[in-house]
């Protein structure tokens, strides 16, 4: 095992890699190395990992049915048998919590899903064309960034009716722009490379150059961009859910758990504070990754 | 020969006027073309609405007849292109139609609630800029130190928090528990109505009145909700002042400043601040229409009755016409700010004059 990882380490960090894919490899090897050297992503990667093995696990996870209520034990405080109490319809706190993680993130994945495929190809074409379709692209582009995402979001929500699936696509809306813009600046550095002359010599279309070999090489960096804002997609996501819009009840989403929180705050402090932790805690892990990550793949910075 | 050269220099001063006026015209040219995209976008979210606003207005029940005669009254039978026309006509007479429940034209409401909003802000923004400034630049001087490392905590929290939820918690534990603040809306009931409304913010209409009980109420609960939205921009505002001077600390006058004997703090705020403070005043221009975001939720949690609230309101009910009032005036504001920081920029930064 060990002459294995030793083998493994060494191909890994040889100074001549073999083939293209070996260089990759070796690149991604040297980002984690970094990224690995700062305790606090760890911290938060760690979080993570926990909260995708909780939603993956928590049929078995969870003491009791995030739904059942108990009219005989309404708003009772924490103890050993509810270790974060019970809410105003006698449902256990923490199995609650446990199931909304599935919610907080599928939110987090479908966003990213939805937003990723866009931005790259609203950047792209952007970038690459150039002329009056970047004029129009990049005018519609700040329009959405000149808003709080929060408020554009909202006024989505408003007007499609308040639940989820529409919570979902209206916070889609308002993260493409970022990585839109970021996808253009990629691809105005990228079309002017030798390469990419070399594919248009030999006859290429330009919608091709765009999917074939402009947009693949702007993905990493649009990867990181999306990581650096799922802390803010499940602050918004949790938002909406806390003003009514989002998730409805009795679905154990975490901001509209809160929301219910706060009619009880005065006397059961455990009902609102416990859900809005764990919305803390999560989008706190996010920002750490993202954080650790960018000094990762930055090395100028130190 | 020097009338040719005069010439040429007047000449060339008349064409860098003309460069700049076109310049302006350009970037007035943008800001139109971004407003009128404003405006087609918020149209755009009032006409999504998947009910029927004709069925919302004489239930489902209407015969056909109703329903055209409403239909009409709406301006739905209308071509679309029509119906934007009127919309943005509309608009530039400060039309944004009426309110669903009062019936109350939307542009006197929101007038009546938005002091309410700025106060906060503002009180916002001063403690927001006072302290995430001040940390910023003392993480930056104590690089990669203790107080760098707690200074890099603060903000990350404070970008992980859920504003909603820290507001909540800060009532039960300040409001509550200990009563040290005021809890919901701008005063104690006792005190409502009392001072005129000179000018719509609470601090100064008492002050004016010199009604200290008053002006007392207004502050323990002004302050609760400011302190929390300016949790949210001391981590905004403190990150990007460390970056600032950091990269102001690297450069070669501040070592030169040194070795001419300029103290350490000297050097901090007469040399490197200095040359920062001009990107700050767009950083602090711009989060302060952030605070709009976060007013949104902040008054929700503590009952003030103003923009935020009145939006929220109108949210839950479907209220289309405020909705898009709302949206735009926000979009608005951003875009004045933008414009504004941009403007103090070229004041300000004496490379551009």
């Amino acid at each position: 095992m060990s002459t294995a990882s030793k083998g493994l380490t060494a191909w890994l960090t040889t100074e001549e890699p073999s083939s293209a894919r070996h260089a990759a490899l070796q690149n991604i090897w040297r980002v984690w190395m970094r990224f690995a050297s700062n305790p606090l992503g760890i911290a938060g990667l760690a979080i993570i990992l926990l909260l995708v093995f909780i939603a993956v696990f928590v049929p078995w996870l969870a003491p009791y049915s995030p739904f059942d209520q108990n009219l005989r034990e309404t708003l009772v405080a924490p103890n050993a048998q509810h270790l974060l109490g019970t809410d105003e319809l006698g449902r256990d706190i923490l199995s609650r919590i446990l199931w909304g993680s599935r919610i907080t993130l599928s939110i987090v994945a479908i966003v990213s899903v939805i937003v990723a495929p866009i931005g790259l190809i609203v950047g792209c074409l952007a970038g690459y064309y150039g002329g009056w379709l970047d004029t129009i692209l990049m005018r519609v582009t700040e329009l959405f960034l000149s808003f709080p995402s929060l408020i554009l979001a909202l006024a989505f929500v408003a007007a499609l009716g308040p639940n989820l699936n529409n919570a979902i696509i209206a916070i889609a809306l308002t993260q493409w722009p970022p990585i839109a813009r970021l996808a253009r600046a990629e691809s105005l550095s990228l079309r002017n490379r030798d390469h990419i002359s070399a594919v248009r010599l030999m006859g290429a279309s330009s919608l091709h150059i765009v999917i074939a070999h402009i947009a693949p090489l702007c993905i990493p960096s649009v990867i990181v961009r999306i990581t650096l804002n799922m802390a803010g997609i499940i602050l918004t996501a949790a938002g909406l859910g806390f003003l009514g819009l989002g998730a409805q009840p009795p679905s154990p989403e975490w901001g509209a758990m809160v929301s219910t929180g706060r009619r009880f705050m005065l006397d059961s402090w455990w009902v609102g504070t416990m859900p809005g932790l764990s919305i803390l805690f999560v989008s706190l892990a996010f920002n750490l990754v993202g954080d650790a990550l960018r000094d990762a793949l930055d090395p100028r910075q130190e | 020969m020097v009338n040719q050269v005069e010439t040429a220099i007047s000449s060339s001063k008349r064409r860098s006027g003309l460069r700049k006026y076109s310049r302006l015209g350009g970037s007035l040219f943008s800001v139109l073309t971004t407003l009128f995209l404003l405006v087609l976008l918020t149209f755009v979210i009032g006409r999504l609405m998947p009910v029927d606003p004709v069925i919302a207005v004489v239930g489902p029940d209407a015969d056909q007849a109703t329903y055209l005669k409403v239909k009409q009254e709406l301006g739905l039978d209308l071509p679309v292109m029509q119906q934007f026309w009127i919309f943005l006509k509309n608009l530039l007479h400060g039309d944004f139609g009426t309110t669903l429940l009062t019936g109350r034209p939307v542009m006197e409401d929101i007038a009546r609630v938005l002091p309410a909003t700025v106060e906060l802000a503002t009180v916002t923004i001063i403690l927001g800029a006072g302290i995430g400034i001040p940390l910023g630049v003392y993480a930056a001087v104590n690089r990669g130190r203790f107080a760098d490392h707690a200074v890099r905590l603060i903000a990350l929290l404070g970008h992980s928090t859920p504003i909603f939820w820290i507001g909540m918690v800060g009532l039960m534990l300040f409001y509550a528990k200990l009563g040290w603040v005021g809890g919901s809306g701008r005063l104690d009931l006792f005190y409502e109505d009392v001072v005129p409304g000179v000018t719509g913010f609470l601090l100064i209409d008492s002050l004016l009145a010199g009604d200290m009980d008053v002006f007392w109420s207004a502050v323990t609960h002004i302050i609760l909700p400011a302190s929390v939205l300016a949790y949210a921009s001391i981590a905004y505002i403190s990150r990007i002042t460390r970056s600032f001077m950091l990269e102001q600390l690297s450069q070669e006058y501040v070592i030169t400043a040194r070795a001419k004997g300029v103290s350490r703090r000297g050097v901090i705020w007469l040399h490197a601040f200095k040359n920062i403070r001009v990107q700050l005043v767009t950083v602090v221009a711009l989060s302060y229409g952030g605070m709009l975001e976060g007013a949104v939720l902040i008054e929700t949690v503590f009952g003030w009755p103003g923009f935020g609230q009145y939006l929220t309101n109108a949210l839950v009910i479907g209220d289309m016409n405020v909705v898009v009032a709302c949206t735009l005036i926000i979009g608005c504001v951003f875009i004045a700010l933008n414009v504004i920081s941009d403007l103090l920029y070229k004041f300000f930064d004496p490379r551009i004059k």
